[in-house]
């Protein structure tokens, strides 16, 4: 009898592993919505399936006479639109504070402990702070991205680059690179596999700080319709919200990770080797 | 017989623990010279003092008559035991870094007919050291042999006045560490060298080597181990007859290792 840690499943049966608990809690689910709909016809906690569909067609396909827009696509694109601005500005900080402090002892004695300290302030607690400076309106919600995973990515960066051995760094000198040189062409190469990694670490962060932000303060997003419908208990919109949600957040860190694999090859094929 | 490098009166101290006293050596234009010794006798640190990653405390150091730069330069080329290819640039690209460097001080990348040229110079040396076949490979793909062969081609395309090794085949198999004797050897005469190699390979050093030093204490107190420093204890110019008969006193001072001799 093998130890149960040398049991390794094969591709397909590695597939219908994955695959069985999504089918359990699926299961789970319809059994227990059945029960509560058996017992009150007007149960709102679990909606049923065709409850969800029917909300879903009326949130992705048809237009709200109030706005004149289609809600879901609306609120996809607002939400998508503060995610992707906030997290531009997070990633070009990061890359050019994070170059200078991994490479430049000058940089890193006078910046890492700013940074350190920024990073031990938890975003959502300065909120507020943006409200009041920056007012409701997007820049605030793109401000609380931006600020909220950029400490975090500057450090895992500069670490990264710091930790470049030291014998490429004297090499490059040996071949008469300068200092910009040494930047431009030995870090900044070996930075950007890690500054991708490291954006779709932050992904999951900066969807916290979208929802919260939007769910405080704002007229239109994913988490202002989740938590305006919450009011109503209106389950049947928001879990398919929550799942559309998820969706999104999946296929960006998988554009994400293949756009890494493409353009930076060498990176992959050395981590697997 | 002129003097490349030369070492006058050199200590090295880190607060109160010596690491180095004394070096006073002058390498001749030509040479190759192997460092040898025991662990923890500052053969790594008197590379660092010729790489200008460390500044003596006492003494100064010269090259071609004129004091040492305190930083890594291009005058002294170098070879690591590991990690001194960048592993994101092909072979050709690695031996090119230099050229880029020298002839594209803002992009760092030549461009043009100065790139085909400069292509040219690097496809040649790479074919010389026998990577003719693995231009575009990119390190990881290469065998622990053939980086460092990857590794000394792109040092010596900038024409160094000296190669500094730091180990440079220890971590290789013992077949293909004979193979690298072979080439460095060829490529130090073709190319008339100046070779400074740390070793704690004795038989190595003996081999490839036109001189060995070896650096050890040579006063020691059980006491207070860092009251003294390592210094030039044995200072040995080879030729063809001496070659193959290691010196016992040596075989003793390089430890375990020089047993086997």
């Amino acid at each position: 009898m093998r130890r149960l840690l040398n049991v390794r499943p094969d591709r397909g049966q590695r597939l219908v592993l994955g695959f069985l608990p999504f089918l359990a809690l699926a299961l789970l689910y319809l059994t227990a919505s059945a029960a509560r709909h058996a017992e009150n016809p007007r149960e709102k906690i679990l909606p049923t399936i065709g409850a969800m569909a029917h909300e879903v067609k009326v949130m992705a396909a048809q237009v709200d006479p109030q706005t004149g827009a289609i809600p879901l696509w609306q609120d996809t694109g607002a939400s998508l639109r503060r995610l992707a601005i906030g997290l531009a500005i997070a990633t070009v900080t990061t890359l050019v504070l994070g170059l200078m402090i991994g490479v430049l002892p000058l940089c890193r004695a006078s910046l890492g402990p700013l940074i350190a300290a920024i990073a031990v302030i938890p975003p959502i607690a300065i909120l507020p702070i943006l409200f009041i400076t920056l007012g409701l309106g997007e820049t605030s919600k793109i401000a609380l991205i931006a600020l909220g995973v950029t400490p975090f990515m500057v450090r895992d960066l500069a670490g990264h680059v710091a930790a470049i051995p030291e014998e490429q760094i004297v090499k490059a000198q040996t071949l008469g690179a300068s200092t910009w040189q040494i930047v431009l062409r030995v870090a900044l190469p070996q930075a950007m596999p890690r500054l991708l990694d490291c954006l779709r670490l932050s992904l999951g962060p900066a969807w916290v700080f979208l929802i919260s932000a939007e769910a405080i303060a704002s007229d239109v997003g994913l988490g202002y319709r989740i938590f305006l419908v919450r009011r109503y208990l209106a389950m049947d919109i928001i879990l398919p919200y929550v799942a559309w949600t998820a969706l999104l957040a999946v296929g960006i860190d998988l554009a994400l990770l293949t756009l890494s694999r493409r353009a930076y090859p060498w990176a992959h094929r050395a981590r697997s080797a | 017989m002129t003097a490349i490098l030369s070492f006058a009166n050199v200590w090295v101290e880190y607060g109160e623990k010596i690491v180095l006293e004394r070096i006073s050596l002058e390498v001749a234009e030509g040479a190759f010279v192997s460092i040898v010794g025991p662990s923890g006798a500052g053969k790594s640190t008197f590379l660092r003092l010729v790489l200008g990653q460390e500044a003596p405390r006492r003494g100064t150091i010269q090259i071609d008559g004129r004091p040492l730069s305190p930083e890594p330069g291009r005058d002294r080329g170098v070879v690591f035991q590991r990690y001194s290819v960048f592993p994101h640039l092909s072979a050709i690209e690695n031996v090119l870094f230099g050229l880029d460097c020298a002839g594209s001080p803002i992009r760092g990348r030549l461009s043009g007919p100065a790139r085909r040229a400069a292509r040219e110079r690097a496809e040649a040396m790479l074919v010389q050291v026998g990577l003719g076949e693995a231009l575009e490979v990119h390190p990881a793909q290469l065998s622990g042999g053939m980086q460092q062969r990857l590794a000394i081609a792109q040092a010596l395309i900038m024409r160094p006045r000296i190669l500094l090794l730091d180990e440079p085949f220890g971590a290789l198999d013992p077949g293909v560490r004979l193979d690298m004797h072979g080439l460095i050897t060829d490529l130090w005469r073709e190319h008339r060298l100046t070779i400074l190699m740390v070793t704690h390979d004795i038989k190595e050093a003996f081999r490839l080597g036109t001189r060995v030093v070896a650096l050890d204490k040579r006063r020691h107190d059980p006491t207070a181990p860092e009251r003294y420093g390592s210094t030039a204890v044995f200072d040995l110019p080879l030729d063809r007859k001496n070659r193959t008969a290691i010196p016992p006193q040596l075989a003793a001072i390089a430890g375990p290792g020089g047993a086997s001799v």
